[in-house]
């Protein structure tokens, strides 16, 4: 029973890695602010979460076990909050999305239109 | 060992998120970046906890995040506004 509790741990922690290193991938590679944000997104919720979910079955039924509770509530709560009140000051500062082509063929931003730097 | 890979991927991570944040061409990537600067913070100290085996640095932790929402929340209040309190002009501009 507690190779399998280690065995769970163990596989949410390296999917949690991964899922880290490939949001970090995101958030370099991405081409505009609304789609990095995506990539920050899969940071906050995967990869934080099931690493601390994973740490959570490491440390069974401790004080420690409350600690991580609260600190993925609290993530949970506040990565789309702030992610929405970040794209909402990013469309009101003059950052657009990068569109492909529109269907009315004008008025769309570039992308990495900002109003301030 | 499992700690150890955690603690590497996170270290790895944070070196992709800063090059955003210095590298980034808008304010909103910045503050986007040191956003998720501030998560992996968190991860990292959880994480330390367990690679040390004193897993009582998790009050750390959640101060850490608290500190982080707060921080975000005001900063791009801040430049979307340009101040802190009142509404630059109309009515709706209130509160966010």
């Amino acid at each position: 029973m507690e190779m399998l509790f280690d065995a769970v741990s163990w596989v949410l922690i390296l999917v949690g890695s991964v899922f880290l290193v490939v949001g970090g991938i995101g958030v370099v590679r991405l081409p505009d602010v609304f789609t990095r944000m995506h990539g920050a997104g899969i940071i906050d919720t995967m990869g934080a979460c099931a690493i601390l979910i994973g740490l959570m079955v490491q440390a069974w039924f401790n004080i420690v076990t409350i600690k991580l509770v609260l600190i993925v509530v609290f993530i949970m709560f506040t990565s789309p909050t702030t992610t929405h009140a970040l794209a909402r000051a990013a469309l009101g500062g003059g950052a657009r999305p990068q569109v492909r082509e529109s269907p009315e063929g004008a008025d769309v931003g570039e992308g990495e239109s900002p109003s301030k730097t | 060992m499992m700690f150890a890979i955690a603690a590497v991927a996170t270290l790895v991570t944070m070196v992709l998120t800063i090059y955003r944040a210095i590298k980034g061409p808008t304010v909103y990537d910045r503050i986007l970046a040191v956003n998720a600067f501030g998560t992996l913070t968190v991860v990292l100290i959880a994480v330390y906890g367990f690679l040390s085996g004193r897993p009582e640095f998790l009050d750390l932790a959640l101060v850490y995040a608290l500190i982080n929402f707060i921080g975000t929340i005001a900063v791009s209040k801040y430049v979307e506004y340009s101040h802190m309190g009142r509404p630059s002009g109309g009515d709706e501009l209130g509160d966010i």
